[in-house]
């Protein structure tokens, strides 16, 4: 065994099969890449794999929804307002207030988290639903971004000169916008805009695709900045001037030999913006300019469920957390792989 | 750093000039034509016309623009209104609300206090929690209350704003009845007293702190835990001084100087509106004028309230650039 190996971890106790043939291919080259070395200490991190863990479950909801929906047997959309043997589920007297439950909830063995005041939709379905969107929403919008930062970034970077100039000079600005109130504000713009270029009337198809642009188009200049930085320093590494001396052109050496040695900073990036933007689109949602009626998306749930608060808190819970718990899985699991790449970085 | 000062203002101008010019391009060019959006139900060929006339909506955009800018340079205001029908609208003109015909800077006017209090109290709330809580865990580092604030911050940069606001709604005023409904009367400290006062911004403070907080006592921990370890502080204490005086002066100073930085821009940008928490305590701020003008496709409102936030970030950078060479000795401006 290799010295270098011995010292991060002994590789057979217990690993998956991947892994083994992984570190037996370490083992042939004698030496471990930064990013084998990453990954043994993800790995080694408890709080890493339980976020890992719920993230994922996060994600199986999302990608299963209409199955989990069957499950439970009663689609987003459906008002209950009766219960199978035709009693009332809401107290039509009190202004709709879910008949019995939990705090007056509505739970019961068949809506399980409860349902709603006045419709009777039921809370469970909506949630799992809502979970689709947010994460759609969140990822589109955090692809836009990190593309565009990264390709902004590096041609900054790259040629320098005026390109540069221009280029740093519309990342200033970008950053001086006041970000939520120019999303919240261009969010029915670009709606409106899409319709037209477009000839799609004003769902939520629409809307999803609106709100990821929005997002990304003012979330990659923090981005740009931080790849512009480092593509500067890559720039000047013997590799880069090896390469550009065979006479390889600035697409090869920006997309083939800069763009991987940015990845570990591209991924922790990518994984912190992930949670911002779920933040995000929650918030828009909220503030009623994201997803609307009857489309569930967690904001909207939450903005309606205010309206309850007294009578009916756990509405506004569930929602509540489901954001809360997401959002920090995705920070927790951020701050894993960030430490796992850069050792010296501590959890700051 | 006279030149400085002026070399950054004129920058600054730039910088405002693109981002309104960006702004009533993107906003005035929507297909909704914002004369049917005025006129409303009873709209026929005639009325279009009229309105159209009325707010100039037939010159070409160029020309809407200048006229728009007018108003915020010239020390006169600009004419708004149709022939027959003109009147002044003073500096600065940010025109007239199509909703009620007020002028969108006396609706900027009227919200600005209740933001600007929510701001500076979450301001100094976040400040005062978050530089102490890093401090003790830097200087406690690896021991219990260490990972105690670690965990904490780690609890409250992911805490979505919206949540944690109604979690403290909920708990304080409908469960625990601590304190009453948020009543928009008690938002004026002059009118109705201190504690009523209080009793108001209290829980809005928490909730637009929290996640400040929480990035603060990062910042500060990690910052705190670099500047221990420089030459310096161990020739601090070895030339004898007092550990109060070495970790205050020596180590705090040199630590905090980042904080300062992030704190002008985060209180510089939280001056447009904190449009979530303003919502949530329903605060009559410029966060809930921006939103409401949104949602009512306000146009000269929603370009005047950005156009006012982003005149505090592009001020706050300035602020921050200068006292930054103030504080550090190492910083000269050129």
């Amino acid at each position: 065994m290799t010295l270098g190996v011995s010292e991060t971890q002994s590789p057979d106790e217990g690993l998956p099969t991947d892994a083994l043939v992984e570190t037996a291919e370490a083992k042939e080259i004698e030496g471990r890449s930064p990013g084998e070395i990453a990954w043994a200490r993800l790995r080694k991190d408890k709080v890493a794999i339980i976020s890992a863990i719920v993230i994922l479950l996060i994600i199986a909801v999302a990608l299963f929804a209409p199955l989990i929906v069957k499950l439970n047997g009663f689609p987003p959309d459906q008002f209950n307002k009766v219960d199978a043997n035709g009693n009332p589920l809401l107290n039509t007297r009190d202004g709709g207030i879910p008949i019995g439950g939990l705090w007056g909830s509505g739970t019961s063995s068949e809506h399980w988290l409860g349902i709603e005041p006045q419709n009777g939709r039921d809370i469970f379905s909506r949630l799992v639903y809502g979970t689709r969107v947010s994460l759609l929403v969140a990822l589109g919008g955090t692809v836009i971004a990190v593309v565009l930062g990264t390709v902004i970034g590096m041609v900054s970077g790259y040629f320098g000169g005026w390109v540069d100039t221009l280029l740093s000079r519309l990342m200033d600005i970008m950053l001086s916008f006041p970000s939520l109130l120019f999303v919240m504000a261009l969010t029915p713009v670009v709606a409106s805009r899409a319709q037209d270029l477009f000839g799609m009337p004003d769902n939520n198809t629409l809307r999803m695709g609106v709100l990821m642009f929005v997002l990304g188009f003012f979330g990659w200049a923090y981005l740009a900045r931080i790849v512009r930085g480092q593509t500067l320093s890559l720039r000047e590494r013997e590799f880069v001037e090896a390469a550009r001396s065979l006479g390889a052109g600035p697409n090869y050496v920006l997309f083939r030999q800069i763009l991987p040695n940015m990845l570990p900073t591209l991924l922790v990036y990518t994984t912190l913006l992930l949670p911002t933007n779920i933040t995000a689109e929650a918030a828009l949602s909220f503030l009623g300019v994201g997803i609307k009626e009857p489309t569930s998306s967690w904001g909207r749930m939450i903005s309606d469920a205010s309206a309850w608060i007294e009578s009916n808190p756990l509405y506004l819970f569930f929602p509540g957390m489901a954001l809360f718990i997401t959002v920090l899985a995705f920070n927790l699991l951020g701050d894993s792989v960030r430490d796992a790449l850069d050792p010296r970085a501590g959890r700051s | 750093m006279g030149r400085y000062l002026i070399r950054r203002l004129i920058q600054a101008v730039f910088v405002l000039v693109v981002i309104s010019a960006i702004t009533f391009f993107l906003f005035w060019a929507t297909p909704a034509n914002p004369a049917l959006l005025i006129c409303g139900k009873n709209c026929n060929a005639e009325t279009v016309a009229q309105v159209n006339a009325t707010y100039g909506f037939d010159k070409p955009l160029v020309v809407q623009y200048g006229q728009y800018m007018q108003g915020l340079v010239s020390p006169g205001g600009r004419t708004i209104g149709s022939e027959g029908n003109e009147r002044n609208c003073p500096w600065p003109c940010f025109g007239e609300s199509y909703q009620n015909g007020i002028p969108v800077w006396n609706s900027i006017k009227d919200a600005f206090p209740a933001t600007l209090w929510l701001a500076l109290g979450a301001a100094v709330l976040w400040l005062v929690a978050g530089v102490m809580l890093g401090l003790i865990a830097a200087l406690r580092k690896g021991k219990f209350i260490d990972k105690l604030s670690v965990g904490l911050a780690l609890f409250g940069v992911s805490f979505p704003t919206i949540v944690f606001g109604y979690l403290l709604l909920y708990l304080f005023i409908v469960k625990l009845n601590w304190i009453p409904f948020p009543d928009t009367a008690n938002a004026a400290l002059f009118s109705v007293g201190p504690v009523k006062w209080l009793q108001f911004y209290i829980l809005p403070w928490i909730t637009l702190a929290l996640v400040f907080a929480a990035l603060y006592t990062r910042i500060t921990r990690a910052n705190m835990i670099d500047t221990m370890n420089e030459d310096y502080i161990r020739t601090a204490r070895a030339k004898g001084l007092d550990e109060r005086t070495v970790v205050f002066k020596h180590g705090l100073r040199s630590a905090l100087t980042p904080i300062v930085t992030i704190f002008g821009l985060d209180v510089g940008g939280l001056l447009g509106g904190a449009v979530i928490t303003e919502q949530i305590f329903s605060i009559t701020g410029l966060g809930k004028f921006s939103i409401d003008s949104v949602l009512s496709n306000d146009l000269p409102a929603i370009m005047g309230v950005v156009l006012f936030a982003a005149i505090f970030v592009v001020l706050a950078n300035i602020v921050v650039d200068v006292l930054y060479a103030v504080i550090d000795p190492r910083v000269r401006l050129a």
